[in-house]
């Protein structure tokens, strides 16, 4: 006999409630998306720009995080320093493919929609070629490693640090919005651009600015990803489409629509998947989604802009 | 108008890829009455072969090692004298990781580039896709990778293990253990879910039960949910059919559920010597069916590591589809030889007990479905990620992709 039961620690014969489990991941799985949607919601809702290369820049934190564990071997204090780096990295690229390409292209979505596809598979490829197509380990800190019994439910450290870190990011960025004096040149160019610019307010630069932080937040997303998976070249193409599936569903320009769609989307895809299975789940949540924008096209929320566009 | 340029535009694209498959067609096809004339060149004194793998996308953190031990095996056959005198001229297309350009590409390979038998493909999805292409043409495939079954063609060699020399072994392996319930865990598509079907029906002559059944698609990641359940129901062993990136996430939400090898060990037929140390995890203890490890014992194997490891470097570990695609083409060499020419009929009737002497063992031919003889393997993940050989069939088994010879298969069954 190979397996022996009644190991001490593990309790017996719980078993998984069937709410607790998928209300628990469901909400880590929103925090998630939630934290690769902050940044479309700002740049998608702001600008109008259609970035399809930001689930690269989630990449772009879960290699930063790889590289983070290469430098500070140790696990435990390497990722408090992975989540300001990837913030940095991914909002330092989110400027850069601004100010080579985008600014050129504003008020024409469907180019911007086409070069940052390219601009995607870019970044793909160049990731294979650097770190290679095998993807790379990364370690979970002995301090995220391991669960809590919530009625049966092993709920893992990690996914609870998952939506602290949703939190965080929300609440750093409704405060640099609503506070900063970048922030309302922010919420003064979504809401008239044009009116913006005649009272001295450089729009210029807070495009670069919103498109740095927006990358940026992917970039932490990136972390949160590198825990579930580790890294490889591919891991944007996996979140940029529910990702923009929940912005359009939240509406436009602003992040209380943003936030309510993203857990919504978590915690719903996590009782389907309960139900029926993971493939069925993304199809039912699929449908849902666009059974919902039938009805409100606008999304949940929109901000009444003064703008004539 | 929105509407209409649509449809012009896709009534374009068919009008022009008839046109372009027509002529692609025309020049090996005067003659449609008899099989597909071949426009092989063989006067001269190389002679070409297609490598088809993807070398971009999803699928090239894989078929890039099939192509690298395709490369080598060629070097090798040269610099030895070639096949039939001639010398092998590799021609070499990527798949891109989409079924839909295997078979154009290989439409190319066959009647373009004349190419004498391709080498390549890797999903189920992509050897479907280049299945009647190369039935239609009457050319040549050998498919590297362990794969559902099921499945028999005159125009395909399948070098890699069908189901009963890699899933049956597993199970063999199972029951001998004493495994009471067992877990299936696998990714949404053909090959785990055929899989799990054979697994299923085994399961039961074995008395085996099987306590849970999970499937996610292959691009997600995310398997706490699943491996939440895996946790409750405490299985004896978790036979795991993932493939490819999403491994990593199950194998992280294994341990951080407190599994282990300890309680419930995980079999997997798709993490080898490759995948092992990518995991972000210690696997030390868990297990893998194979054909081949870098660990079996023979010179043919000592000879295929030093050669390998020489040209792609010392840190590159030798796993089962790149040991299965570099015999594919001395199987090649052998086929032709004993035909003593290059023509696809008169290579297939004379397939049947050709043999090799493969870094995994000697294998041999079945000249009735094109599959081989292997031996099947069972190893144990050690702290170095290579694997320790801890079951063997001690026989090559001989290939049943029907699985004809087990009563219990019922393939009309759910």
């Amino acid at each position: 006999m190979l397996a022996q039961h009644g190991t001490p620690g593990l309790p017996q014969e719980t078993h998984v409630d069937a709410f607790t489990t998928p209300l628990l991941a469901g909400t880590a799985t929103g925090a998630l998306l939630l934290i690769a949607a902050l940044g479309l919601a700002l740049t998608f809702g702001q600008m109008g720009v259609i970035n399809m290369a930001h689930g690269e820049f989630l990449m772009a934190g879960a290699y930063t995080t790889y590289l983070t564990q290469q430098v500070v071997t140790n696990t435990d204090l390497s990722i408090l320093v992975a989540l300001p780096a990837a913030f940095l990295v991914a909002g330092a690229l989110g400027l850069l493919l601004e100010v080579a390409i985008i600014q050129w292209m504003y008020r024409r979505p469907l180019d911007t929609l086409l070069v940052t596809v390219g601009v995607s598979l870019l970044l793909q490829q160049l990731a294979k070629d650097v770190f290679g197509a095998q993807g790379d380990p990364v370690q979970t800190p002995g301090w995220l490693d391991g669960n809590i019994d919530v009625f049966g439910y092993h709920w893992p450290y990690r996914q609870m640090f998952t939506i602290l870190l949703a939190v965080a990011a929300l609440a750093a960025l409704g405060a640099l919005l609503r506070y900063t004096s970048y922030g309302r040149q922010i919420r003064a160019t979504v809401q008239n651009r044009d009116l913006a610019e005649t009272m001295g307010v450089s729009t210029r630069t807070v495009d670069r600015v919103t498109f740095f932080v927006g990358s940026g937040l992917a970039g932490v997303g990136g972390v949160a990803v590198s825990l579930i998976s580790g890294t490889n070249p591919n891991l944007g193409t996996t979140y940029i489409i529910s990702a923009f599936l929940v912005v359009v569903a939240g509406g436009l320009g602003q992040l209380r629509g943003t936030v309510i769609a993203a857990f919504t989307v978590g915690v719903v895809t996590a009782f389907f998947t309960d139900w029926f299975s993971s493939s069925m789940a993304q199809v039912l949540t699929f449908a849902l989604v666009v059974v919902f924008l039938q009805l409100r096209p606008q999304g949940l929320f929109t901000v009444r802009t003064r703008g004539l566009a | 108008m929105f509407h209409s340029r649509t449809r012009l535009a896709t009534g374009t694209a068919l009008a022009l890829t008839t046109a372009l498959s027509l002529s692609a067609c025309g020049g090996s096809k005067s003659g449609e009455s008899s099989a597909a004339e071949s426009c092989v060149d063989t006067s001269g004194d190389t002679i070409k072969l297609g490598f088809l793998n993807s070398t971009s996308g999803a699928m090239a953190i894989s078929e890039q090692t099939v192509r690298d031990s395709l490369a080598m095996a060629a070097e090798e056959i040269n610099a030895s004298g070639g096949i039939l005198g001639k010398k092998i001229e590799p021609v070499v297309e990527d798949g891109a990781s989409d079924p839909a350009i295997f078979a154009e590409k290989i439409e190319k390979l066959l009647t373009g580039d004349c190419v004498a038998a391709v080498f390549g493909g890797w999903t189920s999805a992509s050897r479907k896709a280049m299945l009647p292409v190369v039935e239609a043409d009457n050319g040549l495939l050998f498919y590297p990778v362990q794969y559902e079954g099921l499945e028999a063609s005159k125009n395909i060699y399948y070098s890699g293990a069908t189901t009963n020399q890699q899933i049956i072994p597993a199970m063999d392996f199972l029951k001998s253990q004493g495994v009471k319930t067992l877990f299936l865990a696998g990714s949404d598509y053909v090959f785990p879910r055929t899989a799990n079907k054979i697994i299923k029906q085994y399961a039961k002559e074995l008395g085996i039960k099987i306590v849970g059944e999970e499937y996610v698609p292959l691009d997600d990641d995310d398997w706490t949910t699943q491996v939440a359940k895996i946790a409750d129901a405490k299985p004896d062993f978790v036979f795991n059919t993932i493939n490819g990136s999403s491994n990593v996430g199950f194998i992280k939400a294994y341990y951080e559920q407190g599994l282990s090898p300890a309680t419930s060990p995980i079999i997997s037929v798709s993490i080898a010597e490759e995948e092992a140390p990518a995991m972000g995890k210690d696997v030390t203890g868990q297990y893998a069916a194979w054909n081949y490890f870098q660990s079996v014992k023979s010179p043919a194997n000592e000879t295929f590591i030093k050669a390998f490891q020489a040209k792609y470097g010392a840190d590159r570990p030798t796993s089962d589809p790149m040991e299965a695609a570099y015999t594919s083409l001395y199987l090649y060499k052998a086929l032709v030889e004993k035909a003593d020419s290059f023509d696809v009929d008169k290579i297939n009737d004379s397939a049947d007990g050709v043999s090799f002497d493969a870094p995994e063992g000697t294998v041999t031919i079945d000249g009735e479905n094109h599959h081989i003889a292997k031996t099947g393997l069972i190893g144990r993940i050690n702290k170095d990620n290579q694997f320790d050989v801890v079951w063997s069939s001690e026989e090559p088994i001989e290939p049943d992709p029907f699985l004809k010879g087990y009563s219990w298969w019922d393939p009309s069954a759910s």
